[in-house]
C-alpha cells in the first residue's frame, strides 16, 4: 500500500476526524483562556494600577495582586497538566486505535 | 546604585531583558556602567571548579555515546519527558532570571512578578498548539518542521537565518553577562569569564553533543532549584510560613507599601501587550528550545516535557519572588551588605547572593555563586548546539549537499561550526564588554515571535501556506522586528548615541507590529502564489497533517537508546 492511500484512509476515518477535531478545539479553547487571563492581567495593570495594589482585607498588607499573580502561575501549570493528561490518556488511545485499524487493513 | 537610577532603568522600554539575559548588563543600560569587581572568592571558585569537573566527566561519558548525527543533535531521541522538562527549564532559567528577578523584586516588589509571569505563559501555549506536532514532524531542527512539505532550500535558508540571528543575539548577551557576573561573584577579570565560558561551551557541545548539553542543563536546573528552594525555605521559616507576615515585615522595612502593587513596569497598554506577545510567542519560536522537543522518543513524552518545564519554571519564579522579599528584609537594610553610601555591595544584582550569605553562611554563598555562573554554561551550550545544527543540518546537509551528506560529514561540519561559534562568542563577548547589549535578548524574543513562530504555525496548520509565503513572509517578520528594535530607544539612543527622546519607535517591544507583519506577509504571499511549487506545497498538506496528528512515520529514537531507559551517569541518578 502507498503512503498516499494510507493518508486518505486515516483522514476518512470518523474516529480520527472526531478526535483530531476535539483535541484541536480543546487546545485552542485553553489557548484562548490563557490569553484572556494573561492579557487581561496586563491590561488591568496598564489601565488601573491601584486595583491590584488593594489589600485583600483591611489591616492586611497582602494585596490582590499576590493571589492573582500566583494564580496565573498556578493556572499555567494546571492547564498544561490538564491538556497533557487528557492528550496522553484519552486522545492517544483513540489515535492508536485508528492507526492499528488503518495501517493493518 | 541608588533607587532612582534603578527606576530610570526600569522605565526604559526594554529593561525587561535584564531578566532573560544578563542582569548586570541591563543595569549598565540604566546608567550604572559595568559591575564592580569584588574580592576574589575562593569558595565560589572551588565550587564552580567542582561543577566543571562533574560536567566534563559527564561530557566524557556522553562522548562515548555520540556516534551519529542523531546522537549529536538529539541525544538519540532517548531522553524521557521528565528529564527533558528539567533540561528545558535549565535551558530557560538564566542566571539573570535568578539574580535579575530577585533584584527587581527587592527593588520594586510586585513588578518583578509581572516579568516572571510573561516568561511563563509561553509554555502552556507551546503545549496546547505545538509540542506534539513539532515532535511528529521534525527530526533535528525546527526547520525540519517548517520545510516539511515545502521546497527545501529557500525555507531552510530562512529558518537557519532565523535560528542564527536569535542564537547570536542571545549568545552575545549571555557572554557579556558571564563577564560581568564573574567580576561580581568570583572577583576575577571579565576576559577570564568570557574565555572560560566559550571554551567549556565548545567542550560540552563538541565532544558530548546533545547528550552532554542535556545533562549539563539537568544538573544546573537541579542545583539552581535546590539552592533557591533552600533560600526561600529559610526566608519562609523565619516568618512562620506565613506570607502575610513576610509581606508586612518587608513593607515595614522598606517603609513603602507600593511594593505590593504594580509599579512603573507596564507603562502603557501597547507596550504591555507587545512585551507579552514577544515573550509568549517568542518562547514558541526559540530554536534552542524547539530543538529540545526532538530529544524525546514520541509526542507523548514531548507533552510531558513541557508540563515538567512549566512546573519547574513556575516553581522557580515563585521562589525568586520569595527570595526578593527575603532580600528586602535581610539584605536591603543590613549594614553588612551595604557600602558607605548605603548601596548594595557589588551592585543591585547581588541581592540574591547576599541573601544566600545571610541565610546559609559563607559556604552557601560560594555554592550559589557557583550555581549562578554554572547556569550560564547550560544556556550557552544549548545555544551553540542549536546554531551548529542550523549550519550543519539545514545549510550544509540540506541546501549545499542536497540531502546527500554522509552522517560523518554532517557531524564534522557541526563540530567545525561549534568551534567557529565558540571563537566568535569569545571575540564578540570581549568586543561588547563596554557596549549596551541589553536589547539583544529582547530582540531575540521579538524575532523568534515575528519570524520563526509565524512560519512554523502557518506551515503546520494552514493548507494554503506555500514555500514562497513561508520564506519571504518569514524574512519580512525578521526584518521588521530587527528594524523596529534598532529604531527603539535602547538601540537608537543608548547604543547609537542619538539624543534622548529621539527614538522613532516608542514602544517596549516591536512584537505587536512585527508579529502581524510576519503573519500577514506569509498569508498574502501564499494566497497570491500561483506557481507550480505552490501546488505541490498544498498537495502535501494532508499527509503532513495526518503525520502531525498521529505521529505515523515520525522519527524514532535510535535503537541503542530506545531499547532501555536512557542510562544516566551514576552521579546524576541521585540528584
Amino acid at each position: 500500500m502507498t503512503q498516499q492511500t494510507l493518508t486518505q484512509r486515516i483522514m476518512a476515518n470518523p474516529q480520527y476526524q472526531s478526535v483530531v477535531r476535539e483535541r484541536s478545539r480543546f487546545g485552542w479553547a485553553l489557548t484562548v483562556l490563557l490569553c484572556i487571563a494573561y492579557y487581561g492581567f496586563t491590561l488591568i495593570i496598564a489601565f488601573d494600577k491601584p486595583l491590584l495594589a488593594t489589600p485583600i482585607s483591611g489591616g492586611m498588607v497582602t494585596s490582590w495582586g499576590i493571589p492573582v499573580g500566583f494564580g496565573l502561575i498556578f493556572l499555567s501549570v494546571v492547564m498544561t497538566g490538564i491538556y497533557v493528561r487528557r492528550s496522553n490518556h484519552k486522545f492517544d488511545a483513540v489515535i492508536a486505535g485508528v492507526l492499528a485499524k488503518e495501517v493493518k487493513s | 546604585m541608588n533607587q532612582k537610577t534603578f527606576f530610570a532603568g526600569l522605565f526604559r522600554p526594554l529593561a525587561f531583558i535584564m531578566l532573560a539575559a544578563a542582569a548586570p548588563v541591563a543595569f549598565a543600560a540604566g546608567g550604572i556602567g559595568e559591575t564592580q569587581k569584588q574580592p576574589v572568592n575562593w569558595t565560589a571558585i572551588l565550587m564552580f571548579g567542582l561543577f566543571v569537573g562533574l560536567t566534563l566527566w559527564i561530557t566524557k561519558w556522553a562522548a562515548g555515546r555520540t556516534r551519529s548525527v542523531s546522537d549529536f543533535y538529539t541525544a538519540g531521541g532517548g531522553i524521557t519527558g521528565f528529564q527533558n522538562g528539567l533540561a528545558i527549564a535549565g535551558d530557560y532559567m538564566s542566571a539573570a532570571s535568578f539574580l535579575g528577578i530577585s533584584a527587581a523584586v527587592m527593588m520594586t516588589g510586585f513588578d518583578g512578578l509581572i516579568y516572571s509571569i510573561g516568561f511563563l505563559v509561553g509554555w502552556p501555549f507551546l503545549t496546547f498548539i505545538l509540542a506534539e506536532r513539532l515532535r511528529n514532524l521534525g527530526r533535528f531542527t525546527f526547520a525540519d518542521v517548517v520545510a516539511y512539505r515545502f521546497k527545501q532550500e529557500p525555507v531552510r535558508i530562512f529558518a537557519a537565518s532565523g535560528t542564527l540571528v536569535v542564537v547570536a543575539f542571545y549568545l552575545i548577551a549571555q557572554m557579556v553577562g558571564a563577564g560581568q557576573l564573574i567580576k561580581l561573584l568570583f572577583g576575577l577579570d571579565y576576559t577570564y569569564a568570557v574565555v572560560i565560558v566559550g571554551i567549556l561551551m565548545m567542550a560540552y557541545v563538541l565532544f558530548g553533543g546533545m547528550t552532554a548539553t542535556t545533562w549539563v542543563q539537568i544538573s544546573k536546573a537541579a542545583l539552581l532549584l535546590g539552592g533557591a528552594t533552600f533560600m526561600a525555605f529559610m526566608v519562609m521559616m523565619v516568618h512562620g510560613f506565613n506570607v502575610e507576615k513576610l509581606f508586612s515585615e518587608a513593607v515595614a522595612i522598606k517603609g513603602d507599601v507600593s511594593i505590593m502593587g504594580p509599579g512603573g513596569f507596564i507603562k502603557d497598554p501597547i507596550s504591555g501587550i507587545s512585551f507579552g506577545m514577544a515573550l509568549m510567542f517568542g518562547t514558541a519560536g526559540l530554536p534552542h528550545i524547539l530543538m529540545r522537543f526532538f530529544t524525546v522518543p514520541d509526542a507523548r513524552e514531548a507533552r510531558k516535557s513541557v508540563f515538567w518545564a512549566t512546573t519547574w519554571t513556575g516553581y522557580f519564579y515563585l521562589l525568586t519572588f520569595i527570595i526578593g522579599f527575603g532580600a528586602i528584609i535581610f539584605v536591603s537594610k543590613n549594614p553588612a551588605f551595604l557600602d558607605a553610601d548605603g548601596n548594595l555591595l557589588g551592585g543591585i544584582n547581588m541581592a540574591a547572593v547576599h541573601l544566600a550569605n545571610a541565610v546559609g553562611g559563607n559556604i552557601f554563598l560560594g555554592f550559589m555563586s557557583a550555581v549562578a555562573f554554572a547556569t550560564i554554561l547550560a544556556v550557552v551550550s544549548g545555544l551553540a548546539l542549536s546554531g551548529a545544527s542550523a549550519v550543519s543540518h539545514d545549510i550544509y546537509a540540506t541546501v549545499i549537499k542536497k540531502g546527500k551528506a554522509s552522517s560523518r560529514e554532517e557531524l564534522r561540519v557541526s563540530r567545525l561550526t561549534t568551534i567557529g561559534l565558540g571563537i566568535l562568542a569569545i571575540v564578540l563577548g570581549i568586543a561588547f564588554e563596554q557596549q549596551n547589549v541589553a536589547f539583544m535578548v529582547s530582540l531575540a524574543f521579538a524575532i523568534a515571535a515575528s519570524a520563526n513562530f509565524p512560519a512554523l504555525l502557518l506551515s503546520i496548520l494552514w493548507k494554503n501556506c506555500t514555500t514562497r509565503g513561508a520564506y519571504l513572509g518569514g524574512f519580512a517578520g525578521l526584518l521588521s522586528a530587527l528594524l523596529m528594535t534598532i529604531l527603539s530607544a535602547p538601540v537608537w539612543v543608548d547604543t547609537l548615541g542619538n539624543p534622548a527622546g529621539s527614538a522613532p519607535f516608542p514602544y517596549a517591544s516591536p512584537a505587536i507590529f512585527s508579529m502581524p507583519i510576519g503573519f500577514i506577509s506569509i498569508w498574502l504571499i501564499s494566497l497570491l502564489d500561483r506557481s507550480k511549487q505552490a501546488e505541490s506545497d498544498r498537495a502535501g498538506f494532508d499527509e503532513q497533517t495526518v503525520r502531525s496528528e498521529t505521529g505515523i512515520g515520525a522519527a524514532k529514537a535510535t535503537s541503542h537508546s530506545l531499547s532501555q531507559e536512557p542510562e544516566a551517569p551514576p552521579v546524576m541518578q541521585q540528584t
